[in-house]
């Protein structure tokens, strides 16, 4: 890493995150002027999104090669009121919680009190959407039951193709124009509507043109104040790249990269879109540069690393953008969750992996920071070297690159209807979801608590924590004879709770179709063009909305246990595990440790666990999977919990696996914390039964001690074990290679370990900055003494 | 129906020869190493071992449960009388803390292979497979010929980790079902052999040669312990011999760890090892030396 990235980053890390009220007040200013009133709403969004990026202050970093801020300084973060209107209580605790705080100042605080509550009080998607719930709807989301993505952030998870790489902004004009031409008014009733639309989209790609010529002129600002001649001629370039990029298609890296931050920074700005959109296949769409660079003699090796490492401090310097309440919850962490793809195959089926995929990973491992996140895509054909190389970057412990298996992500996309070649320029994004990149609109809507609904179950409807009915009645459990029975009346809890969400879900997504169309991310996604439809509203070629179940460890070890230990073996009755489980096992300690010691456990490769989870995938799939969302998509599942599985876990009493009451459910598909006492093998065999295919990604956690990937045999034999994982279908699989006693260590100094990052469940962060709950889930995942 | 008696399955054993392996424990060996890292190995029968830190103070199932009553628990310490013991099992069977095991199972051939073949698709990836361990696998043959025979009959590659401490006529018989041999070379001199191990080397290292002899692959491991057999004579003579067995490629040195100890006190033993040490970094660099001078290429661990 040369001196300037160094400094780049130095500043990247040290900026502490704090809120500009830039956004909020512009796009306040702008929905009060006339202008708004006086127009339909996709085109009064494009506006607003042009009025931002013509108003909002630009900012040219010392020394950097990539331009462009989301705010007007590094991790100055805006906030997005016509979504989320915080009060001002919000921003006191966004100040001055513990954990991912983000400065408000008092100022900050004034505008909002005077400018921005006012004015969006009851008019933000978040008010909106409220009003709009049923009552069961907001009795599960407050019991835990489920959560709710777009209640603060907007749908997005999404992923550029290589479109951009090829078309400047003007053709995508063109191609706006042309379809606009084509409609007919006289056969097609919509035809006003897609007007509207297409002229939404037409100014979003003058904006973005105009935004970047804004980044021009300030780099001309700055040429007369330099007096490095070495920094005036990067200026220039600067001047020239700005000039040239996002209206014309890129001539080379430097273009290219620019181009695409142009982008990146148009998705994050026009909406605080859920997974901070990503550039995807980066080393597929850079190679072509790159190849003609280092051909050309304008490009070498080194340069190219320190384009893509100015390139990597930029998402640094964008933290995802500040939430409160259950959404806080259930994604405490500033990590944004873009997630850089590499290796793979290319559209004709053929390896992916080129010199440029080895030079990112270079950059990933010098880099060592949290955004962007980044994985390698793992196929039969992938060769050994790509793989080894990315372990040796495990090794060092902060958890990335994560490991995907590109033919099962092949194998899901084609089973969802997409089209081969669609399938094969797809990958993963935000922590382990499937997506048709540049094609697909994948939501994911909300994580699904598998385990509270079997402690409502157990109740007979009733929540045990509030005693409130939120559940069916499905019958007293103690009058169950057979497991069976126990297995149906949970099963109608499931599908009882996944008709509540689907069925707000889909008054949801219509919330953002009518009254917050995203017309600059409708340009990126194939076919809204086309279609001149929006994003929101069924433009993209493939819609997909997920329910993330949670849970399926916990799960299983619960039904297993009941099997096991009250049905089968009869070594509990009924009662005392009522009485243990309401009592938070006090003086029912023996029991408990039963449960924990004596009992079939999921990821221990045993059948006899491993087919209740089968049953329980099963269950949750048929009650998912396959029902319409509005966009003429489908509702499908996967398996992830970013940091849900700790207050999933908190809203949830003692369950019958041996978990005391509020802590963590198990994450993904990882087995229970400490439960998988057979080694990895055994753990892979178990998490492979699941079905992966049938999913949109499932997360799977393993924990290495440092020592076993000591040495080049070590590095060789992971890798063996990835690639039968993946023989298995196995979707993704990510390490933690760090020893408890560090991560103990680290709780008790959080001072001296500032820099400590750990994985935490589809992405990295610092462990000083997640929550102790959070801490101590991952130590307990850390560690397993056996005998 | 050939049954045997095993201590312990590891599946991901990545120590115990060429990729991802299980490793099966079998019970018994004729050695008693002062450094052995799996004492409950030693014995042939089974044992109790005892983990008195899972022991909760007011848990007394274990005692009202024991038929032998074999089971006391002074000033809220169990202890178990050996005399009395005879490993049924109830009592392990019963503590839900998983305080107490018993080390030793009887396993049939059949059920051996079938915790084996859970593993099959990591041996096919990275052409791993099984590796007989123990105690000394050798200990008993008929079951280990019996477990060979069937691993080789399913395609699955064969590792025996072996002291060499048995009659060449033993080893002859299971040789033929095994792809790879891991075999300890301890200490040259037979009188300290004997000293440190109670047996003489000196059907140890003539089986060796004879084993090498019939054209069977084996691979060297020496545990190297400080101040016992670190030192640059045994070494150089041990390179020495193996040198003139000619056909000795590798040697894979094991530097003492203190993973042994506290066994010794779950199977309420006196630990001999307590003052072992392993050898300094600075002289395992040069034992190293010394060996890959001689020609061998040298790994430590493994």
């Amino acid at each position: 890493m040369n001196k300037r990235i160094q400094k780049l980053r130095e500043q990247s890390l040290n900026a502490k995150p704090y809120i500009t009220p830039e956004r909020a007040h512009l796009i306040t200013e702008f929905y009060k002027s006339d202008i708004a009133q006086r127009v339909s709403t996709p085109i009064g969004r494009a506006l607003a999104f042009k009025y931002l990026l013509e108003h909002k202050e630009i900012c040219i970093n010392e020394g950097e090669l990539i331009v462009g801020e989301r705010g007007p300084a590094p991790k100055a973060t805006p906030t997005y009121p016509e979504i989320n209107a915080h009060s001002l209580q919000d921003l006191e605790i966004i100040n001055s919680r513990e954990k991912i705080p983000f400065a408000v100042s008092e100022e900050t605080k004034q505008i909002y009190k005077k400018e921005i509550i006012p004015f969006w009080r009851g008019r933000s998607i978040r008010d909106r959407l409220f009003n709009e719930m049923s009552k069961e709807w907001k009795d599960a989301f407050e019991a835990g039951v489920f959560t709710e993505f777009m209640e603060q952030r907007a749908p997005g998870h999404t992923v550029l193709d290589d479109k951009i790489y090829k078309k400047g902004f003007l053709d995508f004009k063109k191609d706006v124009r042309k379809s606009m031409k084509e409609l007919d008014f006289f056969n097609d009733p919509s035809a006003y509507d897609k007007k509207e639309e297409l002229k939404a989209m037409e100014i979003c790609t003058d904006a973005l043109i105009l935004y970047a010529k804004r980044h021009a002129r300030k780099a001309r600002e700055l040429i007369i104040k330099e007096k490095n001649l070495k920094r005036i001629s990067e200026l220039e370039r600067i001047v020239e790249i700005c000039e040239r990029v996002p209206a014309h298609a890129p001539r080379d890296f430097w273009e290219a990269l620019q181009y695409y931050w142009f982008v990146h920074l148009g998705v994050i700005i026009e909406y605080n879109t859920w997974d901070s959109f990503n550039p995807g296949r980066l080393d597929q769409h850079l190679y072509p540069f790159y190849k003609k660079g280092l051909e050309e003699g304008t490009l070498s090796p080194e340069k190219a690393k320190e384009l893509l490492q100015a390139f990597w401090v930029k998402f640094n310097n964008q933290p995802a953008p500040p939430k409160v309440g259950v959404t806080a919850e259930e994604s405490g962490t500033y990590t944004d969750f873009a997630l850089i793809n590499i290796g793979g195959i290319k559209t004709d089926g053929s390896d992916g992996v080129n010199e440029l995929s080895y030079l990112i990973l270079d950059v990933v491992e010098e880099m060592r920071i949290l955004q962007p996140s980044s994985m390698i895509q793992i196929s039969k054909k992938t060769p050994d070297g790509l793989l080894k190389k990315a372990i040796k970057i495990i090794r060092t412990g902060f958890g990335q690159p994560s490991v995907f298996n590109a033919d099962a992500i092949v194998q899901e996309l084609v089973r969802q209807g997409k089209s081969i070649e669609d399938a094969r320029n797809g990958g993963a994004s935000g922590c382990v979801e499937t997506g048709a990149f540049g094609k697909e609109c994948y939501i994911l809507t909300g994580y699904f608590n598998l385990a509270k609904i079997f402690e409502i179950t157990l109740s007979n409807g009733l929540d045990p924590r509030t005693g409130k009915k939120i559940g069916i009645s499905t019958g007293d459990p103690a009058k169950f004879a057979s497991f069976e029975e126990l297995f149906h009346a949970y099963e109608k809890q499931i599908n009882y709770f996944v008709d509540i969400k689907i069925k707000g879900n889909n008054i949801i997504e219509r919330l953002y179709a009518k009254y917050m169309p995203a017309p600059f991310l409708s340009i990126l996604i194939d076919d809204c063009i086309e279609k001149g439809k929006d994003y929101h509203d069924g433009g993209a070629r493939y819609n997909t909305s997920y329910i993330q179940g949670v849970g399926l460890g916990t799960m299983t070890d619960v039904l297993t246990s009941i099997k096991y230990n009250v049905f089968d073996k009869k070594y509990v009755s009924w009662k005392d595990l009522i009485d243990a489980l309401h009592s938070n096992y006090k003086n029912h300690e023996a029991l408990r440790q039963r449960f924990l010691n004596k009992t079939p456990k999921y990821g221990n490769d045993d059948d006899y666990a491993d087919n209740i989870m089968k049953m329980i995938f099963e269950t949750y799939y048929r009650a998912v999977n396959g029902r319409p969302n509005t966009k003429g998509g489908l509702h499908r599942i996967n398996l992830l919990p970013t940091t849900v599985h700790i207050y999933f876990g908190r809203v949830t009493g003692a369950t019958p696996d041996g978990r005391k009451a509020k802590e963590p459910l198990s994450e993904g598909i990882s087995p229970v914390q400490g439960a998988d006492r057979h080694g990895p093998t055994a753990v892979i065999k178990s998490a492979g039964k699941i079905d992966h295919v049938r999913t949109g990604g499932t997360l799977l956690n393993q924990k290495f001690t440092p020592q076993l990937l000591a040495s080049d045999e070590g590095i060789n034999k992971l890798a063996h074990l990835i690639r039968a994982y993946f023989k298995l279908d196995g979707h993704h699989v990510q390490f933690n290679v760090v020893k408890a006693d560090t991560l103990r260590e680290a709780q008790n100094n959080p001072e001296k370990f500032r820099n400590l990052i750990v994985r935490v469940a589809g992405y990295s962060d610092y462990f000083v900055d997640i929550n102790t709950g959070l801490q101590n889930e991952i130590i307990k995942r850390t560690e397993h003494e056996s005998f | 129906m050939n049954k045997g008696i095993i201590f312990d399955i590891k599946r991901y054993a990545i120590h115990d020869g060429p990729g991802i392996r299980t490793t099966v424990f079998l019970k018994g060996c004729p050695l008693c190493c002062l450094w052995c890292h799996n004492p409950e190995g030693q014995e042939i029968h089974k044992e109790i071992l005892l983990r008195r830190d899972r022991c909760p103070a007011e848990c007394f199932i274990c005692l009202d449960i024991c038929p032998q009553k074999a089971l006391r628990k002074p000033n809220g310490e169990i202890q178990v009388d050996n005399s009395r013991c005879d490993c049924c099992g109830k009592c392990v069977e019963a503590c839900v803390y998983e305080a107490l095991k018993i080390a030793g199972c009887e396993v049939t051939v059949e059920e051996v292979l079938e915790e084996i073949e859970k593993d099959r698709i990591f041996f096919e990836e990275s052409g791993g497979g099984v590796t007989f361990s123990g105690g000394e696998p050798l200990m008993q043959p008929d079951f280990l010929d019996g477990l060979l025979k069937e691993c080789k009959k399913r395609k699955i590659h064969t590792v025996v980790d072996t002291s060499g401490c048995a009659s060449f006529k033993t080893i002859e018989r299971i040789a033929k079902n095994v792809d790879l041999f891991l075999y300890d070379i301890k200490i040259i001199n037979d009188r300290k052999h004997k000293h440190y191990t109670g047996v003489s080397n000196k059907d140890i290292l003539e089986n060796l040669k004879n084993l090498v002899d019939i054209g069977k692959r084996v691979v060297i491991r020496i545990p190297l312990i400080a101040g016992i057999n670190d030192d640059i004579n045994n070494i150089e003579k041990m390179a020495r011999f193996l040198k003139s067995l000619r056909k000795i490629k590798q040697i894979n040195l094991l530097p003492y760890h203190k993973g042994g100890c506290a066994k010794y006190k779950r199977l309420q033993r006196e630990d001999p090892s307590a003052d072992l040490k392993q050898s300094p970094d600075e002289q395992i660099k040069s034992i190293m030396s010394i060996l890959m001078n001689y020609g061998f290429f040298v790994k430590i661990g493994g």
